[in-house]
Parts: C-alpha cells; structure tokens; sequence
C-alpha cells in the first residue's frame, strides 16, 4: 500500500495581481523511488501548471533545486520521499529574491559574490601559447579541486544566521571561494590582498560559528576547517596590520 | 517595451557562449550572455570524465600528438565530419587546454613512479616518467589511441565551467541569466539581434546587436529518457530554424551513451569504463570482447551502445521494473580510486540507486545523450544564411563530430571553438557595422506578444505538457538507436500531427510572469520541427553512419551519402526542406575502416 503523501508549498507570483503569500496542499501517492524532482514536476503537469520551482541538472551537479524541506535547506532533486514523513512542507530559500513559489534568484546573488571577492586568478603573467603548462603538484590540484567543487546552490547561505540578519554578510561559500584561491600557487594576492576582500565583519569576521552552513552543504566541503584557516589568516593579518613588527 | 544594445548578444552562457564572450569583451566589446539558468548552472557543469587534448604527458600518451587526435576524430565521426574544421580543432586543443590552466582549472597531474590500473577486468602496472612530473595528465577514453582526457576528478565540466565564468566577470561580461530568446530579428539576410523574454518576471525585450552567437547547447530533451539537463530543450536551434534561411545540419546524427542509470537516466562517466571499468549481462559475464575484440567496452560510444541493444535483443538483458538494462562493474577500481577519481559517479551512485559503487554493480542503459547536429556553420562559426550570426559548441553543427562524437571532445569542442570563433566574431565586430530599422524590432516585438497574449487567450486547444510528452514518446518508440524505414513513416506522420497539437495549446494557468506552462507553450512548437527535422533527416538517410543505424540500409554508403544534410524550414511547410553537402572539401584521410564497429562499407568508388 502506497503512502499517501500531503505537500505543503509555499506559493506567491509577485507578477499575479492579486496573489499573495500563504501554503497550499497538494496530495500525491508515493511510487517507489520517488524523489522530489519527479513529485514537483508530476503536481505541475497534473494538478498545477503554474507552480514555479528551479531543477536543471537533477543529478544533484548544478546546484539548481535548493530549497527548505521539512525546515532543513537541502537539494531536492536528490531528496528521496521515503526519507520524510507523510506531509512534506517546502520553502523557498531564504536569503535570496523571491521569484515566485519555490523560486528564488541565486543567480545575481552569486554574481555579486564572485564579483565582492574578486574571484579569479589574479596574475601579472600572460599566457604563452608556445610554452607547455606550468607544472603543479598533483596533490595540490586535488587540494583545489576539492574546494571548488562548491556548486553554489546557496545552502549554505539558507542555514546561515548570519546572512539572515544582515543581507551584506558574503557567507561560507565566498570564504569557501577564498580559501581556493589562497591554495593556489597560481594567483598572486598575498594575504594582504585577501584582507582587504574578506578582513572585515561583512567576511570573516562576520561569521558567529554556528556552523549550519558546514551541516547542510550537500556536497560535504570542509566548511568548518575553511571557515577556521580563513579566520585565522585574517586574524593574523589584522594583528600584523596594527604591529608591523608582528610576524606569522 | 525596453530595447538593449551591445556589441555581442550571446545566447547561451556555458562553456562555449562565455569563450566567445571573453574573445570579445578582451578586444573591447560589449558583451552580453543571456542564459535560461545563472551561467554556472549550465550543462557543461555536468559533463564529467574529461577533454581531450594531445598533450602526451602521461605514459600511456606517449607519443600522443594532434595527427593522433584527429584521425580519431575522423574515424569517430565514421567520416561525416568536416576534416578541415576537425584539424584546426586537434591543434588547438592542447592550446586552448593550458590556457584554462593558466585561468586556473585544477587538472590532475602526471605523478611520476610507478602505479596500477585497470583495463578490462585486468590489472596492469604503469611507470610514470620523472620528466613529465606535475604537467597535466590524462586518463583512456573510448575511440582513442592514446590516453587523452585531461581531467578534474570526475568533475571536469564543473571546474571547466566556474574558471570560465571568473574569467568572464574579471572581462566584465555581463550575463543576464533567467532569459529565454523567443526569435532572432533578422531581415532574412543580416541578424539584429533577439526578442527575449525574461524567466523572472515574464517581460519581453528586444536586444540589438552587431553581431549574435547562439551557443545554447544540445536538444536532448525532446527525448522522454536523456542524460541532459531539463534545460536542453533546443531553444537556439529553434530560432534559428525559424528564421526559414537558416539550416540546420545533421539532426538525424544524435548520439546515445552507453551508460545512463535506470531509473532516472542520469549519466555515469565514460571515465568508468576508461579507468577499466567493465559492462556485464544478466549472467554477471562481460560481453563486450564478443563483440569488439579489439577496443571490448572502449569502442566508441555508437557502436558500444549499439552491442548493448544487441545483447539486450537476444535476452541477455536484466529485467527490472523499469525496462531492461546492463551492469556498469567498477568494483575492481578499489574504493579509494572511486572516492578520488570517480566522486560524482560514487555520489549519483548512492543518491539516485541507494547503491555503493565500489561493492555493487550499477544498472545502466544507451541513453540520449548528444546532438551533433544544429545550427550550421562554416569553420569559422559563421552560420549559413544569415550575416552576422554566429554559433558554437553543442548548439551548432561546425561540424567536427560527423555522426558520432568521442567522448572528451565535446567540452575540447567548447573551448577550442569559444576560442577561434570568439576570434571570428570580434574580427566581425571591428569590420562590420549595421544599420537599425526600427520598425523590423518593433514589428518583431509585436509577433511575439501577440503570440503570448494569443497562447493567454485561448478557450480551446491541448495542455502543453500532455502534448510535450506525446512527442517524446513518439520519439522513444520510432527513433531511437536502431531505425527502419517503417518506424520513421509513423513517427513524421505522428510528429506533424503533434505539430498541429502543438500550435493550438491551451493553458490551464493564467500565464502570469514567469509562468513556467506559457514558457513550455511557446518552446513547444520550435521543439516539434526540431523532432521533425530529426525523424524525417533520418528517414531520408538511406545508410547507416555513426550513431544513424538503419536495420534496413546497415551499410556505411560512401557513394551515395558521404554527404551532410540541411534542414531549412521557411514558413507555412508541414516539413522541414532538406538540402546535401559534402561532408568535407579537405580530405586528409579518405573513408575507410574505423577499426570497430564491423560496420559493412559501400565504397566511394564503387
């Protein structure tokens, strides 16, 4: 027997005259294997075509599907139904500009963010087309590898108190960004250069440590060990900007 | 309604669409990405195992060079490729690869000493050389003689894809992403530009640029089961069909990959396989060197595909509540192997199957995967028929791939053509100036609101979705990996009545915004040509090609059909008109055996 399962979803088109926020019930009956990628798109198709959500990828690779399920923010086209309960409630992402229903614009949020923290290599080295490669420790291409496997799906942003009381807060996923590039002998900012990006309490410093980003990240980046060496090259460099003769 | 000038209006913000963008924004252009999702969410993240480029650091590459990786190429397009455009691409691969290391992609790297590795079932040792410590390395693809796709992890694409967008907001690109190009402005001989409309509030916009490229990525979408994104619904190749001067080339060429996973289609790497991975029938026994003695599971990926449906045929498939399929053994790689170079196969593995990899076997199944077919270009980019408009990487037909693409050159193919084509494109703009005519944009802007307001109106007619999924079913049923000439009369028959379905929807919403259901109705009829473009180009193809198996014309006929088709559709048809090229002007290796596949061949001079 089929478990009968109640969504309760938040709905609101800011473009619909008349529409305004509150939660709506839609029943649907479990198949096996269901997840929520499939559920969301058989209510549309089936019960309401103008329910808004964002999947891209559903492969759990874009970071497109984040919202909050049964309060936690998480992936939805990898959430299995059989992992809830029989009423499942979904949220928008909280922290980012609503576009209507389960749809918010991560988008321009993360622009601005790579934009803040000016993230890319920064070199006064051109590119020789005639020369091979420089050459890189494996080990060290792994290091960075695992840092940039953050999809920017905004979790992070979601479960953090933090970027919920103040909208200027950058957030694990730029401190995240920061420590890739600090790891990579390929940019040439100095720890100096980094302070003046993230030194301050709209960066690091703005970080309370109560770590839900590190819990929820559905791609499992080490954001607890980041979070602490950023803060702490920072606060180094803050002890150092004040005491010259200060040394790390 | 607002207008918006640039320079360059790319459609499309992936790996291909931001290249070009960078070209141009770094020789002083304004330059503007619209995109349906933020750029970084574009499919290229997803491609995973790798891009191939000659370097032959590693020793299992040695000696690997571009003359390497072009006949490759040539003999994984079974000779449909354009050979010139496959040779510029080879050479410049290695070039277009280090600079994305110079952008800072975190390739893995050659690891002198010695090491294991799989091939087959067996395990190998290797001894990487000290001299070629720390450059890129490169892992075995199918179709290659060499061992070269470089790669992240299994995460190439991802890391691919955010370089590429920190390069383009260093440029300051701008992408104004959650847009969809609902038509080209065009005056049937030069592009002006696009109606646009936008996914987060549902306005219309017209963009007016000198010079257009659409780089919107591939189509797979019109088939029910795909490994692409929901995204890939064909909405470049649409307009650009739509304009009735532009063609589209090879649609009938459409790639399926051995191993997409059952249920939810999503794809595993070819890396799998290439890292020694093995494919296994119901009997738990590997088939593959039955079939392929010589490349077994690293044939290329058409005709893998093909002996999988063939082992399927005869039984040997295993059965499950969601249709046949095949097992995917990567045990024998040991978890560490798994959790380092295969990450996001181990992750979909556990997320999507409930299954570990590294103790069980993963069901899989050929799935859509590719169109090497699309908008039809010369070699430097420049689409046929229309000045000014431009297009690169999936999206287009430039057309290096012919009828099947090796794995690895697809994300190649995005830098390699970003890059030269980016430089067609800014060597446009410094030359070529255009004049508006004002009442073309307007009158433009009129026809796609009244197509909007029409489609909001509507008292009678189909809901979208059910008349989505009819199309997608047909394509399933009647043109899917083997084709006959039967199945592909029923399918155009069933396609253009869709079509009819398809221009008289209904909605059942009010279409408000961003409606998500009037998005699907206006895509939906563009998605339906594009359906029929494939079906019929297939039905008209009397041989078999690549990744085009007909049952009924099984032999490769180089006498009568080396040849590329093009589909143009001007307004009013019920079909798309199809026009033939050569397949290539330059031919540096005439047609011959692809060394797998054993595929009989009708020769040119017979």
């Amino acid at each position: 027997m089929n478990r009968k399962l109640v969504f309760s979803i938040f709905r609101y088109n800011p473009q619909e005259p008349g529409s305004s926020p509150g939660m709506q019930e839609f029943r649907f009956e479990e198949t096996e294997n269901l997840n929520l990628f499939v559920a969301l798109n058989l209510i549309r198709e089936k019960q309401d075509p103008s329910l808004q959500f964002d999947f891209c990828c559903r492969a759990g690779i874009c970071g497109a599907c984040a919202m909050v399920i049964n309060g936690r923010p998480g992936l939805a086209c990898r959430t299995k139904t059989a992992e809830l309960p029989d009423k499942i409630v979904l949220m928008p992402l909280p922290g980012f500009r609503l576009v209507g229903d389960l749809s918010v614009d991560t988008g321009a949020w993360f622009r601005s963010m790579n934009e803040r923290v000016r993230a890319w290599i920064h070199t006064d080295e051109d590119f020789d087309p005639d020369a091979p490669e420089v050459v890189m420790d494996n080990h060290v291409a792994e290091q960075i590898y695992e840092l940039d496997r953050c999809i920017e799906c905004g979790c992070c942003i979601g479960a953090c108190a933090t970027a919920q009381l103040r909208s200027d807060f950058m957030g694990a996923a730029a401190m995240n960004r920061i420590a890739r590039f600090m790891l990579d002998p390929r940019d040439k900012r100095n720890n100096r250069d980094y302070f003046e990006i993230v030194g301050t309490d709209q960066g690091i410093f703005g970080c309370m440590g109560l770590l839900g980003c590190q819990d929820v990240c559905p791609k499992n980046l080490p954001l607890q060990d980041q979070l602490a060496h950023v803060r702490r090259k920072m606060g180094r460099q803050a002890l150092k900007n004040i005491l010259p003769w200060y040394r790390n | 309604m607002r207008i918006i000038y640039t320079d360059l209006l790319c459609i499309g913000a992936g790996l291909a669409g931001e290249r070009v963008a960078i070209e141009a924004a770094r020789a002083g252009f304004e330059t503007i990405c619209l995109s349906l999702v933020p750029p970084r969410r574009s499919h290229s993240s997803a491609a995973q195992g790798g891009m191939q480029a000659a370097l032959g650091n590693c020793i299992k590459g040695d000696g690997d060079c571009p003359d390497v990786h072009f006949q490759d190429t040539v003999k994984g397009s079974d000779w449909g490729c354009d050979q010139e455009v496959a040779r510029m691409f080879a050479d410049n691969a290695p070039l277009a690869i280090r600079q994305m290391d110079h952008w800072g992609v975190p390739w893995n790297r050659v690891v002198p000493g010695k090491s294991c590795y799989y091939k087959g079932g067996e395990k190998l040792e290797k001894e990487e050389s000290e001299d070629k410590s720390g450059l890129i390395t490169a892992r075995d693809f199918g179709g290659t003689a060499k061992w070269r796709a470089c790669y992240c992890s299994d995460g190439t694409g991802h890391a691919m894809l955010y370089t590429m967008d920190s390069v383009a907001v260093q440029h300051g690109v701008q992408v104004h992403d959650r847009t969809e190009a609902l038509s080209l402005i065009h005056d049937q001989e030069r592009c002006h530009g696009a109606v646009v409309r936008c996914l987060k509030t549902g306005e219309l916009r017209a963009y007016i640029s000198r010079a257009t490229l659409i780089a919107s990525g591939g189509f797979g979408r019109i088939y029910r089961a795909s490994t692409n994104a929901v995204i890939n619904e064909g909405g470049g190749q649409i307009i650009a069909l739509d304009t009735g001067v532009v063609p589209l080339g090879n649609m009938e060429a459409v790639q399926f990959h051995p191993t997409g996973i059952v249920p939810t289609d999503i794809l595993v790497t070819e890396g799998c396989r290439g890292d020694g991975g093995t494919l296994l029938d119901v009997n738990l026994e590997r088939f593959m060197p039955q079939y392929e003695p010589e490349k077994a599971e690293l044939a290329s990926r058409d005709v893998v595909s093909r002996r999988m449906q063939e082992h399927m045929a005869k039984g040997m498939g295993v059965k499950s509540p969601y249709g046949e399929h095949l097992w995917l053994d990567i045990r024998h790689l040991g978890r560490e192997h798994i959790t380092t170079k295969l990450r996001e196969v181990d992750e979909i593995c556990k997320n999507f199957l409930g299954v570990d990899p590294a103790e069980s076997l993963i069901p899989v199944r050929p799935t859509q995967h590719y169109s090497m077919g699309g908008v039809r270009t010369d070699k430097n980019g420049a689409a046929y028929g229309l000045k000014g408009l431009f297009s690169a990487g999936e999206a287009a037909c430039w057309d290096m791939h012919g009828f099947n693409r090796l794995g690895g050159n697809s994300l190649a193919e995005t830098v390699v053509a970003g890059m030269l084509v980016g430089r067609s494109v800014a060597g446009f703009l410094q030359e070529e100036d255009m004049r508006v005519d004002t009442a073309l944009v307007r009158g433009e802007l009129k026809k796609q609101q009244e197509r909007i307001d029409t489609l909001r109106s509507s008292t009678r007619g189909e809901p979208p979705f059910e008349v989505r999924n009819r199309m997608q079913d047909i394509l399933m049923d009647y043109v899917g990996i083997f084709r006959n000439e039967k199945d592909l009369h029923l399918a155009v028959e069933k396609l253009q009545q869709v079509l009819q379905s398809a221009e008289n929807l209904k909605l059942s919403s009010s279409g408000a915004g961003a409606s998500p259901e009037l998005s699907l109705a206006l895509r939906l009829p563009g998605m339906v040509r594009l359906a029929l473009c494939v079906a019929f180009g297939a039905l008209e193809r009397r041989e078999s090609r690549g990744s085009h198996a007909r049952e009924d014309y099984p032999a490769r006929n180089d006498r009568d059909w080396l040849v590329r088709t093009l589909a143009f559709w001007p307004g009013g048809r019920a079909l798309p008109r199809l026009e033939y090229e050569p397949a290539t002007k330059v031919v540096e290796i005439p047609p011959g055996d692809r060394g797998y596949g054993g595929c009989e061949v009708i020769s040119a001079e017979s």
